[in-house]
């Protein structure tokens, strides 16, 4: 009777074992999937980084140069995972180190629908407006090290919002899709969170289509407007004093068409590829800038702003691993106010210099989780030419990711 | 704001258009929309996103794919992650709740399988590898039989008045397929117990079922293309081990396969790999056949 109860005994002890070890599998197996991607760069500059500027642009966001020498970059850590069977959820933590202090920021936090039928999606949270083409990239996933010109000018490097997306899908062999963006307006170049917190609007139309077995293609146009109130962009502190913070207020509208075409041998990429990509962008800015810190009086002029940018780049596998790659970049600022100086003052006086900038790029992929790059620059942003160099690697450890086209 | 508006009523308008009759099946390779075929018939319409020409693992994840999968009522891939670079995102902008992860229109072949080479140690250093073992099942033509039946099941999920031409599709194909793989056997009876160097492991399960071995792959680590060293100690491996032939598919680059052949005189093969992949190889009856058949002649040479 004894030895029947002992084995009762065991056999309840294994069966409990085993579940809690089933549950704790169970668990684990739930977990989102986890990226790392860490990245590192050297830089060397002709000119002093520090001195850089753009004239005729308010700077703000992320825009500005690496510092000059070893430097660690933007570390990203992803997590994403279906939620249930109506949503999909993602969490994107920028790492970033910025004068000596370890800064976090939320890059993306959403959650987007799983095909609500006809077509339609939701995407609610933070996340990067599908205004242009690149912008909806990591800056892990960009060709170059840095971003083009126009969204380092007109988006402190990307346009990230707080709100939501509709986006329509329409069903059709051509691939068509429309959506509308509803945001904050609280970044970067919105401001103030205006409209009780609706202060950004977007629209954006995508077309897309193969050609062939070789060809595929894709072609952008959208438009993103705010109600912008105090824009803060970087301010100049004379003498040691309290700086004096340029700060926008009024309205702003962008216009932006993209083309993307990508060639390979047959649609076979690992071997071969080509990319180009086209971006232009149109800013109309319509309000007052103040000078915050200034006076008293506080220095004020009205502003009206049209400014322009794109940029043309090829990127070329010629084999496996290898690519080679070149870019150029134009601007030009055209802005007027009621008080020359003040525009002056607030970084809005074009200097008379259209800036430009021509890039060389060459990189190497061990595999597809590494890549080391090194990368040329003439640098005309402002009226000193900068020769700038940067080796580079980004890596990405954990899950296998996904790229967009 | 009002041409928003009136844009976004249009585009409503199209939507509410009737539907084709045809199921829309979405296949992420040419022999998962083969096999559809085979089973669906009439009664379905075969998209493949890839041929036989373009290398599964790093396909882009082009719009007029995300269009194509829209429209799907089942999407049928290889799956255990030989498409994680681009299915996943596929699926996330095709706005297609269907096709999405536990739906009847997520069909992944892999799954209905035992997989080989399932690894013990996941890390990276390893190379490109999968965590639920070798993805490349297809070659293995009992594996195949077994996919069919859960494909006939799922067809006739999704598409239950159909059931009966489902059924009667897949005892035909079942039938043609036996006697078919009694007769492969039989030809291939000279392959048993040879050996192969080949490109990548794309060759596991075709090696598993003609009792043949691989003893080296061009590629130092899977997903790595060959480096010159590595073919350089290849050469040598095959001066102490022969083996009867170097494999690669239509979409790896000919010259390593070429190289060694050249050095060792191993006779290199490209063979179909998928359908599609030779003029012989139209069907998955045609894949098998010329598969068999070339190996067969190499061996000869």
């Amino acid at each position: 009777m004894n030895k029947v109860f002992q084995l009762c005994a065991a056999t309840l002890a294994v069966c409990a074992y085993s579940s809690i070890a089933t549950a704790q599998q169970a668990n684990n197996s739930m977990n989102p999937a986890i990226s790392m991607v860490l990245q590192g760069q050297y830089a060397d500059y002709k000119e002093d980084p520090e001195a850089y500027e753009l004239p005729g642009f308010m700077l703000g966001g992320e825009a500005g140069l690496a510092e000059a020498g070893f430097g660690i970059g933007h570390g990203e850590l992803v997590m994403s995972s279906n939620i249930d069977d109506m949503y999909f959820g993602k969490l994107t933590l920028a790492i970033a180190e910025h004068e000596g202090a370890t800064e976090m920021e939320l890059e993306e936090a959403y959650i987007e629908t799983l095909g609500l039928g006809s077509g339609l999606t939701v995407k609610a949270g933070r996340f990067f407006s599908s205004v242009g083409y690149l912008n909806s990239q990591h800056a892990h996933a960009w060709n170059f090290v840095d971003a083009p010109l126009v969204y380092r000018a007109l988006f402190g490097n990307q346009l990230i919002d707080d709100g939501i997306q509709l986006r329509w899908l329409a069903p059709t062999d051509i691939f068509f899709q429309v959506g509308v963006e509803i945001g904050r307006g609280e970044r970067f170049p919105a401001g103030g969170a205006s409209d009780e917190g609706k202060g950004s609007k977007a629209l954006f139309i995508e077309l897309g289509g193969d050609v062939g077995l070789s060809h595929s293609w894709q072609l952008g146009l959208s438009h993103w407007s705010a109600e912008v109130a105090d824009r803060q962009s970087g301010g100049d502190a004379h003498d040691g004093g309290v700086a004096e913070i340029p700060t926008f207020t009024g309205d702003s509208d962008v216009t932006a068409l993209d083309i993307v075409w990508k060639w390979a041998p047959d649609g076979n990429y690992s071997q071969r590829n080509f990319k180009l990509q086209f971006e232009y962008f149109k800013r109309n800015e319509d309000g007052n800038v103040n000078l915050e810190n200034s006076g008293p009086p506080i220095e004020m002029t009205s502003y009206k702003g049209e400014q322009t940018g794109w940029y043309a780049q090829a990127i070329y596998q010629f084999m496996p691993q290898w690519r080679v790659g070149v870019r150029y970049d134009s601007l030009e600022a055209d802005n007027t106010g009621s008080d020359v100086d003040v525009l002056s003052e607030a970084g809005l006086d074009n200097k008379g210099h259209k800036p430009e900038r021509s890039s060389f790029m060459f990189d190497y992929a061990h595999s597809e989780f590494s890549l080391v790059r090194l990368q040329f620059n003439r640098d005309e942003s402002y009226e000193n030419t900068d020769r700038q160099i940067y080796l580079q690697y980004v890596v990405s450890l954990g899950a296998h990711g996904a790229h967009q086209f | 704001m009002r041409t928003l508006r009136s844009l976004l009523v249009a585009c409503l308008l199209v939507v509410a258009l009737p539907s084709q009759a045809a199921l829309q099946v979405f296949a992420c390779e040419p022999e998962w929309a083969s096999l559809s075929e085979e089973l669906g018939g009439e009664k379905v319409k075969v998209y493949s996103a890839t041929t036989a020409k373009q290398d599964v693992h790093s396909i882009q994840a082009r719009p007029s794919l995300i269009a194509k999968m829209h429209k799907a009522d089942l999407v049928i891939c290889t799956g255990a992650e030989l498409e994680a670079g681009w299915l996943p995102l596929l699926l996330q902008r095709a706005s297609n709740r269907k096709v999405q992860p536990g739906q009847p229109g997520y069909f992944m072949a892999a799954e209905q399988v035992e997989r080989l080479d399932v690894p013990q140690v996941l890390d990276r250093s390893m190379g490109d590898i999968h965590s639920g073992g070798n993805p490349h099942i297809h070659l293995d033509p009992h594996r195949l039989q077994k996919i069919a039946k859960s494909l006939t099941q799922r067809l006739t999920q999704i598409d239950t008045t159909n059931k009966t031409y489902y059924q009667d599709r897949l005892n035909d194909f079942q039938t043609r397929w036996k006697i078919a793989i009694q007769r492969w056997q039989q030809q291939a009876k000279p392959l048993k117990g040879l050996t192969v160097v080949a490109h990548h492991k794309d060759w596991r399960y075709l090696l598993d079922w003609l009792d043949m071995q691989a003893v080296a792959t061009l590629e130092p680590k899977p997903g790595l293309p060959p480096n010159p060293s590595h073919l350089a100690s290849l050469k040598k491996q095959m001066d102490k081990q022969r083996a009867t032939m170097i494999l690669r598919t239509g979409y790896q680059q000919a010259r390593p396969s070429e190289w060694l052949s050249d050095k060792t005189g191993i006779p290199a093969v490209q063979l179909p790999y998928t359908v599609g992949g030779s003029n012989a190889a139209g069907d998955l009856f045609g894949l098998f056949e010329d598969t068999l058949a070339l190996m067969l002649k190499a061996i000869k040479q």
